[in-house]
């Protein structure tokens, strides 16, 4: 069994089935996020492993024992919120040192260990600060410090920088995860923002009318969705209809041209799928051979730096297009006519 | 024009409340004949009856604020973690005191717990005076009640039991710890209240029949002059000195914004 287990979760709040057949294993050290629009049961599911909520049915094991039935404060479990919930009457310090001081942990190994922590988050001067002295990027600091302080089996982050502003939202991410990964602290990251879910997990999994539609590492959850709200709800997407005509070899038809996927297609042979893909797959220009291509007229060129984001007009089908930035070839001219290739890698076939 | 007429009834409306308190505050002083002197203020505060009455009512006061924090803390923190939907009712309960007289209170005090009562409460002095503890218990519940749950409605009181949940603490940490200290201003603005009210009030004193300040008050008033007058001059005094309490402690916690 894993490290930390959640096997068949469901929860239902009256007629209003939240969670259905959740199960997700985490092995130790791992940063697993839930992703997921609002209100498709992410917090549920980390509550339920928080122990704030009762599941239905099912059972949750942290290191092999069963503590579906256990109160929140018998788990062992860190928890950080989206609205940092420090106690506004106790110092820093003192918030850092709430969970040692409930366990009995002694007042000099209690200090030690709070100073410890604080110099963890880069806050050792703060100590003697109230809440309210502090900026909402190190309030979200303190209490991780606070949840770590206890050194919980597992850590619990429900939408920690959705609260803050976009700048520090972006280092304090890259900060959680080094800590995380320094520690090997067990993590459960909670976001609609997958950006954030992508970057920082080992593992993401995405969720959508509470249920895991797919779990995978970031990799293959962005270039293999396994089903068609996986593929729009992560990057942007290009999707066109096509017909199978060998599911065995991943053969269909894409228009006037045949591509072979050489992957098996789980559909039966005539049947209607969508083709998937990214924007940076698709080429301007003849690609490689086996590409399919196509002829389009450009009618957007957005420079975004890095990248310059194309879109084409295909005969009534818009397709978007990413190329990187070479100071050497200026974009190309809107209304230009140009041949676009598509890879049979970055193709995704859309069953589901 | 308008702004003439406004300061206009202001001011009425300050001679309306300040006069009487002139007079009386006037009245208190002038027991010699000819000068202003405080030997009426001297007489009440030398009279035995004065002392061991109001001391009864300070020590009745103190136990009714231990009961009142002890029921309503635990109550208002209870109502908005689990049942916020029942807020109303129970704010509809605590607002009773206010619509039902003293009197009627009391009186249903008596029929039930007199000495041929189930629960013949009356018929030692403890339990008269536990009796009337409870009464005023009631009597200050609007305003403990208040003050309490404005106080719980500054904290986010769901989030921080959960954060403190997660730390390993139980319930009795939690309140002890993080909910008391948090609306301990709103705690000691209701105690101060109580303590007025408990001060002052007659009815439930005197037909329970116990030696409290209130009912001294009314005997003093029957029966002499200028000495009522000092010691209404006196529970005034004790009324403000708890509405400035109120005001400074409101201004003392350190976690606050300044
Ligand atoms: N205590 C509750 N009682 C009734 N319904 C609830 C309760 N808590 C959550 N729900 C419902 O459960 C569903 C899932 O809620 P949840 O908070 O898990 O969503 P979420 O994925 O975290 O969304 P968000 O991104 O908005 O935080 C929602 O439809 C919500 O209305
Ligand atoms: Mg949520």
């Amino acid at each position: 069994m894993a490290f930390l287990d959640l096997a068949h979760l469901d929860k239902s709040y009256g007629a209003n089935h939240v969670v259905k057949d959740f199960n997700l294993a985490i092995e130790k050290g791992e940063f697993v996020s839930l992703l997921g629009p609002s209100g498709c049961g992410k917090t549920t599911v980390l509550r339920m492993v928080g122990g704030f909520e009762v599941p239905s049915a099912g059972t949750i094991h942290i290191d092999g024992q069963d503590v579906t039935s256990l109160k929140s404060n018998q788990r062992n479990i860190g928890m950080v919120f989206q609205a940092y919930a420090l106690f506004p009457n106790l110092t820093v310090a003192q918030n850092v040192a709430f969970g040692l001081k409930v366990a009995g942990v002694s007042k000099a190994e209690t200090a030690e260990r709070v100073t410890e922590m604080l110099s963890l988050i880069g806050l050792a001067d703060l100590g003697n600060r109230y809440p309210f002295q502090l900026s909402g990027g190190q309030q979200q600091r303190v209490a991780l410090a606070r949840a770590l302080a206890v050194r919980p089996k597992v850590l619990l982050l429900d939408e920690p920088l959705s609260a803050l502003d976009a700048k520090i939202r972006a280092s304090l991410r890259r900060e959680i995860r080094s800590i995380q990964q320094r520690l090997g602290i067990t993590t459960i990251f909670v976001t609609h923002d997958q950006e954030e879910a992508l970057s920082m997990s080992d593992r993401v999994v995405v969720m959508s009318g509470g249920r895991a539609d797919q779990i995978g590492t970031p990799h293959q959850v962005y270039n293999r969705p396994a089903t068609r709200f996986v593929a729009s709800f992560v990057g942007t997407l290009n999707t066109f209809d096509a017909t199978v005509t060998d599911p065995a070899t991943g053969t269909v038809r894409l228009g006037d041209s045949t591509v072979v996927l050489n992957r098996p297609v789980e559909a039966a042979s005539g049947a209607a799928i969508t083709l998937a893909l990214r924007p940076e797959s698709a080429t301007l220009g003849a690609g490689n051979p086996g590409d399919v291509t196509l002829m389009g007229r450009i009618t957007e060129v957005q420079f975004l730096g890095a990248i310059i984001r194309i879109t084409a007009d295909l005969g009534g089908h818009d397709l978007t297009l990413d190329t990187f930035n070479r100071a050497a070839t200026p974009p190309p001219h809107i209304g230009e006519e140009v041949t676009i290739s598509l890879p049979p890698d970055g193709l995704v076939a859309l069953v589901a | 024009m308008t702004r003439i007429a406004a300061y206009g009834t202001i001011l009425l409306g300050c001679l309306y409340f300040i006069m009487p308190m002139i007079g009386m505050a006037e009245f208190s002083l002038s027991m010699r004949r000819g000068v202003y002197s405080l030997d009426a203020y001297r007489v009440v505060l030398a009279d035995p009856q004065f002392q061991a009455t109001f001391t009864y009512s300070l020590v009745m006061a103190l136990f009714t604020i231990i009961f009142g924090v002890l029921l309503v803390v635990p109550t208002a923190y209870w109502v908005q973690l689990k049942m916020p939907k029942l807020r109303p009712v129970v704010e509809f309960v605590t607002l009773l005191p206010l619509v039902i007289p003293a009197i009627v209170v009391v009186f249903g005090y008596i029929r039930l717990y007199n000495t041929s009562g189930w629960l013949p409460m009356t018929g030692s002095v403890m339990g008269t005076n536990i009796l009337l503890m409870f009464g005023y218990a009631t009597l200050a519940l609007p305003y403990m009640y208040r003050a309490v749950d404005t106080g719980l409605r500054t904290i986010d009181v769901a989030t921080l039991t959960e954060a403190a949940q997660s730390l390993g603490a139980g319930w009795l940490r939690i309140m002890a710890t993080l909910i008391l200290p948090n609306v301990l201003g709103a705690v000691l603005s209701g105690a101060f209240l109580t303590l007025a009210i408990v001060i002052g009030e007659f009815t439930m004193a005197a037909l329970l029949d116990r030696p409290a300040f209130g009912p001294y008050m009314q005997i003093l008033g029957a029966n002499k002059a200028y000495e009522p007058a000092a010691l209404a001059v006196i529970a005034f005094a004790i009324t403000w000195a708890c509405m400035g309490l109120i005001q400074m402690v409101s201004r003392l916690s350190k976690h606050k914004r300044a």
